[in-house]
């Protein structure tokens, strides 16, 4: 059965622009639908896909520009299924959320979300370098609104600290995805093409590798964000509108990860195994600076932001372990981190609303006596994001330190002490907030349906994930240990007799 | 038979209908000008003036595909010429519209002012057209003197006569330098035909070495660059820019510098192609220049118009990647820019008329205030064509930059490619605050006043007639412009197919490659 990736990747721009033109109040239902249709399609591809093939499903492959190259092609194999059912997943709720809410301006409000979920699907499900890169920038643009027009006090200055420094990365990629297409092209009989099965038919010099791998480290890595380059995390953070935030942190953080998979590692092998030690360096760096952030910033927004900037810092580790482990266990974390951060930042907004609108873990406190269902919520969200054994997330960091054991077995040693930092700061967010003396200005109340609504299914997933991780590793297992190497370790390592 | 001989060279006059056609035009609109009735003038000048555009359009489309000498190997008919042929129409057809209710053309005398706007497009055509090194300098005269004139005509702003006057003094000092680099490449190389001067190049003989041959070509970028407002030679960009009534700077910002890179691509990259060694470096140095300093000059500016000065400084060092890599593909990358480029800034400068009309604050960056609220038909196509000039996807902006980035990789200039991006990237904190300025700042007070129907009682009778109720609807047309070329850029970002057509064909007329 061919199930059309361009549906499902237009869906929810299609209903956007058809709610610029619909009545306002109804700009938020005809949101939600899209994001509901786009919830079942990812459901049937889920359901639907084959797990013995390791290869691309759905495949669509339409010249899109001779000239330069350039093919609209789409596919869907076991590295971005994760991706876009975790996506489907997080922008319905976000948009569920967003739909209860009174927003200024709505119908364009709608409109943004929803074209950040076609860019980001599009940067998901392309198969075409060019492609990739076009939906990657252009993820950018629905955020830069949505925070700049609908965020916090500082917004203006926030949104466009953002997109300078994300942008910065992404336009050295954009100059070095071109040069692949075109280096590649110069070896080889047939014209310039920038689809993924034939860049990786056309291997380039190690040399050129390695500049070409440094330029999409760079954007992948400031849109992460890693540590060094995290600049502009706590301001945006800081000030974007909830819901955005949501899937901001669950989703495009994980798009940069899925794009060292999708494109630096059958593109660069040798240069991904040159810097191996580098970006585990960086890894490293980031789980330890985000958790030691963490459990200092009294920001709840600030303590979820800088535990994301650890939590990939694992799920790099994960990839850049270069072999089959850290692969499952990167693709199955990212996964499992998304639909953890989703539900802590609506828990937030609902603490925030309980203590005086302030954010403050200094100003919360005792909110659990009135509210054991939140509290109940809560605590298990927060048990999934300190990787408790049991949950998801303790399978995932469990394979990604195995990956890393096997291959450095120096930085999974010292990656351990950021589980232990995860436990802390995750329990202080929950102890500060729950429990301890009530806040000054804390009113607590249970939380309502509608919150339940939303929180209610993903705290489901999450448990359901926690019960069968398998489910999602044997989607992935196919194609991360198939013919094309997204482990470049286990090629080299294995020489041809 | 003889008699005809002697008269003068055998005249291809289809091949020469676009140029013809606006020159009749021109002369018509002139007499036109002189009559009486403000019906004639205000009206029927305007609209012969678009007439006249869209049949030089209709005669290039006529005669696309053919390619031919004109008037003695004076002038070449191929897919460049007329592709250009069909920016400078386009652009003129937009600047018409946005004058049509300004204030210069009234000072100005109606005939005259779209006069010299004709007369200045048939001299970017004979410019593209030029086949030798005469008609190249012809072509560049009868581009600039009646832009000097146009720059000075509303008489009665002192920035308007300053800017005429500048532009004047820069532009001579440019054509002189011009005049005298391209005699001294007559003097290297004995001929001033194109054809001939890169025969003269090919056979070698130490010819490409020679200082004579080396110091033409640098005075001729030098005149060039004047002209394309390439760095260091911009100086007088901004200011003209401001000073100019908007519509000319309009103009000046797209069509002039279509003409300048046209020229610039059949001097280099067909006549000196094999001197390419001596002039690709330097230019290239140039294009890097340029491209800084007019990023980092556009930063601090809250003038719209001296903004988009500093960012056409920055677009022209992007586009002479194109020229300097002296490939197919580098032509057509560079023709390609430069129709998005024209989309991109003729809405931009759309909506700067419109705002000056309707708020008091001239062409500040504030007059952008809120009207993403309040006027959304000038909003997004404001938004659409800075997103584009900053090279983000689905504009025609990406494509563009895709396109000169994959000439210059492929031409071996790969680091021209990562400084078309480091400028794209300071180019961001200028156009971003353009767009948060439309969507992310509150609306400012006398627009709502211009929007909300007036308090009964409070206005005198006459207050339907007030100018701020008239600016409002008294301006389909700019907001027309303005909203065609915002769709067009964000069209062309989606569909590029029939505008690479285009640029394939002027690609291959130079028989690059």
């Amino acid at each position: 059965m061919t199930l059309h990736l361009s549906i499902v990747l237009w869906l929810p721009l299609a209903f956007g622009v058809i709610g610029l033109f619909a009545p306002p109040k109804l700009a938020g239902r005809i949101a939600l639908l899209g994001a509901l249709l786009v919830l079942a399609y990812a459901v049937v591809y889920v359901v639907d896909f084959d797990r013995s093939s390791g290869g691309l499903q759905h495949v669509t492959d339409e010249t899109w520009i001779a000239e330069l190259g350039i093919s609209y092609k789409l596919g869907l194999d076991g590295l971005n299924l994760l991706f876009v059912a975790l996506t489907a997943i997080t922008w319905f709720a976000a948009t569920l959320w967003a739909s209860f809410e009174v927003w200024d301006k709505p119908r364009l409000f709608f409109f943004h979300l929803l074209l950040g979920e076609s860019a980001v699907l599009g940067a998901l499900l392309a198969q075409d370098l060019a492609l990739f890169v076009l939906f990657f920038d252009l993820m950018l643009i629905p955020f830069f609104f949505l925070t700049g027009v609908w965020g916090g006090p500082q917004r203006i200055a926030a949104t466009t600290k953002m997109v300078i420094y994300t942008l910065a990365g992404s336009l050295l990629m954009l100059t070095a995805a071109i040069a692949t297409g075109v280096l590649a092209a110069q070896g080889s009989e047939a014209g310039l093409s920038f689809a993924f099965s034939d860049l990786a038919r056309r291997p380039l010099g190690e040399g050129t590798q390695d500049w070409l791998f440094l330029f999409f480290a760079a954007a992948f890595l400031v849109k992460m964000p890693a540590f060094p380059l995290h600049g502009w995390m706590p301001d945006a953070y800081r000030n974007m509108p909830l819901p955005a935030l949501a899937v901001f942190a669950a989703v495009l953080s994980k798009v940069a990860a899925y794009g060292f998979l999708r494109v630096c590692a059958p593109l660069f092998p040798s240069a991904m195994e040159q810097f191996q030690t580098l970006l585990l360096a960086i890894a490293l760096a980031g789980i330890l600076y985000g958790s030691a952030m963490a459990f200092t910033t009294t920001s709840a927004r600030l303590i979820l932001g800088y535990s994301s900037l650890a939590q990939l810092g694992f799920i790099t580790m994960g990839i850049f372990a270069l072999n089959d482990q850290g692969t499952q266990g990167a693709l199955l974390q990212s996964f499992n981190h998304g639909l953890v951060v989703a539900p802590a930042f609506f828990i937030l907004a609902l603490l925030a609303a309980r203590a005086g609108g302030s954010e403050d873990i200094r100003e919360m406190g005792g909110i659990a006596m009135r509210a054991p269902v939140l509290a109940a919520m809560f605590l298990i969200v927060a048990f999934a994001t300190l990787a408790m054994p049991g949950s998801s997330n303790f399978v995932g960091e469990f394979l990604i330190l195995l990956g890393v054991f096997q291959a450095k077995l120096v930085f999974s040693i010292v990656a351990f002490a950021g589980v232990v930092m995860a436990s802390f700061y995750a329990l202080r967010l929950y102890i500060r907030a729950m429990h301890n003396r009530t806040g000054p200005r804390v009113q607590s109340r249970e939380m309502s349906l509608r919150d339940g609504l939303v929180l209610v299914p993903l705290v489901l997933a999450i448990v359901a994930i926690s019960l069968f991780p398998q489910f999602a590793l044997q989607r992935t297992e196919k194609t991360v240990g198939g013919e094309t190497s997204y482990t470049p370790a286990r090629v080299a390592g294995s020489p041809a007799p | 038979m003889t008699a005809l001989a002697a008269s003068g060279p055998p005249l291809d006059w289809a091949g020469l209908s676009p140029l013809v056609a606006v020159l009749v035009g021109a002369l018509i609109v002139l007499m036109l000008g002189l009559a009486r009735s403000r019906l004639a003038r205000e009206t029927l000048v305007p609209t012969l003036s678009i007439v006249t555009l869209a049949v030089a359009l209709g005669c290039g489309i006529w005669q696309w595909g053919e390619r031919a000498d004109l008037i003695a190997g004076a002038l070449r008919l191929d897919e460049l010429t007329l592709a250009l042929t069909f920016l400078f129409c386009v652009a003129g057809i937009a600047t018409v519209l946005l004058s049509w209710r300004h204030v210069a053309p009234r000072e100005a005398a109606h005939g005259e002012y779209y006069a010299l706007l004709l007369t200045s497009i048939a001299g970017m055509i004979v410019l593209v057209a030029a086949q030798n090194l005469v008609t190249l300098f012809l072509g560049f005269e009868l581009l600039s003197i009646p832009l000097y004139v146009l720059c000075a005509t509303e008489m009665r702003r002192a920035a308007s006569l300053e800017s005429g006057l500048k532009y004047l003094i820069v532009g001579s000092v440019g054509s002189a330098t011009l005049l005298y680099g391209l005699a001294f490449i007559y003097g290297a190389t004995g001929s001033t035909d194109f054809a001939q001067i890169a025969r003269a190049l090919a056979a070698g003989g130490g010819l490409v070495s020679d200082p004579l041959l080396l110091t033409g070509i640098a005075l001729a970028i030098v005149g060039l660059a004047f002209k394309a407002s390439t760095a260091p030679f911009h100086q007088w960009t901004p200011d003209v820019y401001e000073g100019a009534p908007t519509p000319v700077t309009a103009f000046m910002a797209v069509a002039t510098k279509a003409a300048a890179f046209g020229v610039m691509l059949r001097l280099f990259d067909v006549a000196l192609i094999d001197a390419a060694l001596d002039w690709a470096p330097p230019l290239a140095v140039l294009a890097a220049v340029t491209i800084v300093v007019g990023n980092v000059g556009a930063l601090g500016q809250s003038s719209l118009k001296r903004l988009l000065a500093y960012s056409s400084v920055a677009q022209a060092g992007y586009m002479l990647a194109g020229v300097v890599v002296a490939s197919r593909l580098g032509v057509q990358a560079t023709v390609f820019y430069l129709a998005v480029y024209l989309a991109m800034n003729l809405a931009a400068f759309a909506v700067i008329v419109a705002r000056e009309r309707e708020t008091p604050l001239g062409d500040d960056i504030d007059a952008l205030n809120g009207i993403g609220a309040t006027r959304p038909l000038l909003a997004w196509p404001m938004t659409i064509a800075m997103l584009g000039l900053a090279g983000l996807p689905a504009t025609a902006g990406f494509i563009g930059k895709f396109y000169l980035i994959d000439a210059a990789v492929a031409g071996d200039y790969a680091w021209l490619g990562v400084f078309i991006v480091v400028g794209s990237m300071i180019s961001l904190a200028y156009y971003l605050r353009v767009i948060a300025a439309i969507w992310m700042r509150p609306a400012i007070e006398g627009d709502a006043a211009a929007l909300a129907p007036p308090p009964a009682g409070e206005q005198p009778a006459l207050a339907g007639a007030s100018e701020e109720a008239t600016g409002l609807r008294a301006q389909g047309e700019v907001v027309a412009v303005a909203v065609i070329f915002g769709a067009a850029t964000l069209v062309l970002g989606i569909v590029p197919s029939p505008l690479l057509n285009l640029v394939r064909g002027a690609g291959a007329a130079l028989g690059l490659l």
